[in-house]
Order: structure tokens, then sequence, then C-alpha cells
């Protein structure tokens, strides 16, 4: 009869020789299931931190640019700062959805099939290959009128993607700010488009010209018209990069028809 | 005592690396400022300690035909929970290191250690010596870190020692110290300091050039 006592099999398992097929087969499963079983662990118990700290640091991004807006805070503390009212736009239609913007996850809906395109290569200036067909915006309204809107936009940089708010005046050509959500460019270099120095430079610059030709764009050294903006020395591909996100994101690919709804106010 | 030279050898005699030049490419992409740097050794050497003393412990019964997929493994896992602690408890930081923790499984000395000493001794000294490796690549990692920093943004641990020009100050940051090449700079003047002062550390060349006696010049 066999012996079924766990402990003596388990004896009966380590005094194998080492080079027997069934002491490897055991050991590697054995250590694989305990790997999977550690990191499993650990991420589900460190996910609830993880997560509230990527949402502070995306909040505290947005309050900061929302700050650093002439003017914003009077507007906000005004109306109330559940004014800020936050919409799931569908990007082919350019209409709002009833998605719950609590519950929409842009990174996972940009991965998802079923919710994202490939974009054309001859389109994909930003180098972004995917994008979701849905993307929140915030927008603020102080009585009727359109006072703010914030688009998110993105594209791949130099080593990393940047992904940034781009806020717009009522008269959706304005640039009110822009906040640099998340970049992993060259310390010191392309990095510095986190700093508030370099993003002071974007409130009043005009996004188009009458014809409607997106054409904001940071040029190397200093900017001379409305369309352009200071570039960073030594950081010309993060500049490019930032550039082919505005255009990208502006464009038919992005908020073009969002940002047409918004100015018949079917939005 | 003579566990103990487990510990303190490899913080200069045996240097992983200056001596062994091992791991320098996270040394060259997180030593720009002192506080990434310190946060990189922190977690490499934890997790170099603790895969150190698992391996050992099962070293009897790690078949040889998988023993380095089971020491990747195992390695890897470390390195995972590592990198989730760090994005849970210093998430700034952790955005600043990017994928360099993650990039600690491929960092030639802990799988060093792992098969070069951790197979082969218990787990006491296994873990002594993991320590020791780990101090002796966190020392060269913060000094590295704190010159590139002093000089590259006249700071240490962000805190002001040089002030900036643009801020007032007197001292014009060297942009280069902030850019890959200064850390091979940094690390080969390392490298002479202690072979300088330890000479025995010095490589001999594996082939010595011959110089023909009659040679004239064309």
């Amino acid at each position: 009869m066999a012996d079924l006592n766990p402990l003596s099999l388990w004896r009966k398992l380590l005094a194998l020789p080492n080079e027997s097929r069934t002491k490897t087969i055991a050991m590697a499963f054995l250590i694989s299931g305990a790997s999977a079983l550690l990191v499993s662990s650990a991420t589900t118990v460190l996910a609830p931190i993880r997560d509230a700290n990527i949402a502070a640091e995306q909040q505290a991004r947005m309050d900061n640019m929302l700050a650093a807006m002439p003017g914003m805070t009077e507007i906000l503390e005004a109306s109330g700062a559940d004014q800020l009212e936050t919409i799931i736009v569908d990007l082919e239609t350019g209409k709002a959805t009833d998605i719950d913007p609590a519950a929409f996850d842009l990174q996972s809906a940009t991965t998802n099939p079923d919710t994202s395109h490939e974009i054309p290569p001859e389109a994909d200036i930003a180098g972004l290959g995917q994008r979701a067909d849905y993307a929140p915006i915030h927008i603020l309204r102080q009585g009727d009128t359109l006072k703010l809107v914030i688009l998110p936009i993105s594209a791949s940089g130099y080593q990393s993607t940047i992904e940034a708010n781009l806020a717009l005046e009522g008269d959706l050509n304005t640039v009110a700010g822009l906040a640099i959500i998340s970049q992993g460019e060259t310390p010191g270099l392309g990095a510095r488009i986190e700093e508030p120095a370099w993003q002071s430079l974007w409130p009043g610059k005009q996004l188009a010209d009458e014809t409607g030709e997106i054409k904001l764009s940071i040029v190397s050294g200093r900017a001379s018209t409305v369309f352009e903006i200071d570039g960073i020395t030594g950081a010309t591909r993060t500049g490019n990069a930032v550039t082919a996100a505005v255009q990208f994101w502006l464009g038919d690919y992005g908020f073009a028809r969002v940002l047409a709804n918004l100015r018949e106010g079917t939005l | 005592m003579k566990s103990l030279r487990h510990l303190y050898g490899p913080i200069i005699d045996n240097n992983p690396v200056t001596l062994q030049i091992l791991g320098i490419c996270s040394a060259l992409a997180v030593t720009t400022s002192l506080t990434t740097a310190a946060v990189m050794s922190l977690a490499l050497t934890v997790v170099l300690i603790v895969s150190s003393t698992i391996i050992s412990t099962i070293r009897h019964h790690i078949p040889g035909s998988i023993r380095l997929i089971l020491q990747i493994t195992i390695i890897a896992s470390l390195v995972i929970v590592a990198d989730q602690v760090i994005q849970a408890f210093a998430f700034g930081i952790s955005q600043k290191l990017s994928i360099f923790v993650g990039l600690i499984v491929t960092n030639c000395l802990v799988l060093g250690r792992a098969e070069a000493f951790a197979m082969q001794n218990p787990p006491g000294p296994a873990a002594l010596d993991a320590l020791g490796n780990g101090l002796g690549y966190s020392l060269i990692l913060l000094i590295v870190g704190a010159i590139r920093e002093l000089f590259g943004a006249g700071t240490l641990f962000g805190f002001t020692i040089l002030p900036l020009i643009e801020n007032g100050g007197w001292f014009t940051p060297l942009n280069l110290m902030l850019l890959a090449p200064s850390a091979f700079f940094v690390l080969g003047l390392l490298v002479w300091g202690i072979r300088s002062i330890y000479p025995a550390q010095v490589e001999h060349a594996d082939f010595e050039i011959a110089v023909e006696p009659n040679r004239r010049a064309p």
C-alpha cells in the first residue's frame, strides 16, 4: 500500500538525488508557486496605497495648473468646485457618453481592442500607435458660458510617454495652461517641461490661426509669435513631442469633433 | 571572526563596481541625484540579502540543470515586491527611478553573488557576503551620486549647497554631470584612484603589445 502521509512524501522528495527528474520538476513548481504567491500578495496588499498615490499626484498637478491660471481661483470659488464637471466623450462622434467618469480607466481603454483603434501611421505624428475611442475631459461653465475646457493629451517623447493636460479658455483657441501629468525624459533637459517656469509660458498662446489650422508649436530659441513657445535647450525632441501631442490631439484623430460640438453648444 | 571578512571584503578590497565592474548600468542611470542613488542602493541591498539567504537555505535541493532559472525566479519576485513597496511608500522617487528598480533583476551583481557564493555557503555567511556587496555597491553609487548632484544641480539630497546663478547665487551648474557619460568619467576616476592606493587591484594585460626591437619609423 502506498504511503500517503504528506510529511513522509515531503521527506522522500527532499531525499531524492538533485538530478532526478521528479525532484527537478517538483522544485520548479514549488519555487514558481512560492514566488507567484509572494508577488501577487504583495501587489494586492499594496495596490490601494499605490493607486491612491497616483490619484493624489494627478489631482495635485491638476490643482497646480488651475491655481496657476490667472483669475481661475476666483471663478472656482464663485461657482463652487463641483462646477468643474468631468465627462467622457466619444472621439468618433464628438458627443458625450454616459460612462461614469469615476469608473473610466483611460489606460485599460487604450489597451483594450474593443474600445480603441490603431492610429494610421501617416496620421500618428505623436507616435502613440493606439488611441482609446473615449477620453475624459473637464468642462467649467459659468452660467451658460463656457469658461474652461481641459483636455488630456499625450505623445511619445525622447525616452518616455509624455502625458499632459491642456486647458483652453472659453473661446477654445486661447491656451489657459498646460500641466505635465507624467513624463520620464532626461533629468535636467527634457524633464524640465515639468518646471513651472516653462509651463507658465503657455497661458495666452493661440492654438490656430483664422483658417483653423493648428499652428501652436515649440520652437528652438525664443518665441516670436502667439503661436510659438520657447524651446528648452538640449531638449529638442521632447519639445517636438509636446508639439506633436498638441497637434495630434487637437486634430481629426483627437478632439477636433468634440471642440466643434463645444463651439456649437451641442455638448 | 573570519566570517566578517565576507562583510567588509567587498566594500573596498573586492568592490563589485570598481573591481569587478558589475552593476554599471544602474550606477550610470540612477546617480543623477543622491536621493535616487540612496533608494536604489537600499533596494538592491535588500534584494541581494534576501535572495542570497533564500538561495543559500535551499542550495542542497536546487537541481543543477535548472539552478539559474530558479535563482532568477526568486530574484525577480523579490525585485517586483521591492518595486511595489517603493511605489507605495516613496511614490515621487519611484517615478524618478522609473524602470531601474525592475532592472535589478538583470544586475549581474545579484545573480553573480547567488551563483558564486550563496550556492556554496550556508545562509549566515551568504547573508553577510550579500550585505557586504550591497554596501560596496551603495558606497560607489552614493559617491557618484553626490558628485553628480553637487556639480550638476548644486544640491545634496535636494538641499542647496552651491547657490545657482539662476537663483541669484554664483554657481553655474555643469549640465554634463546630469548626463550618463559623466557617470562613466566619475566612475573611471574613482577606479583610477582606488587602484593607485591599492596597486594589487590593477589587472594585468591579457596580451602585451610586442615591439619589434629593430623597427624603424616608416
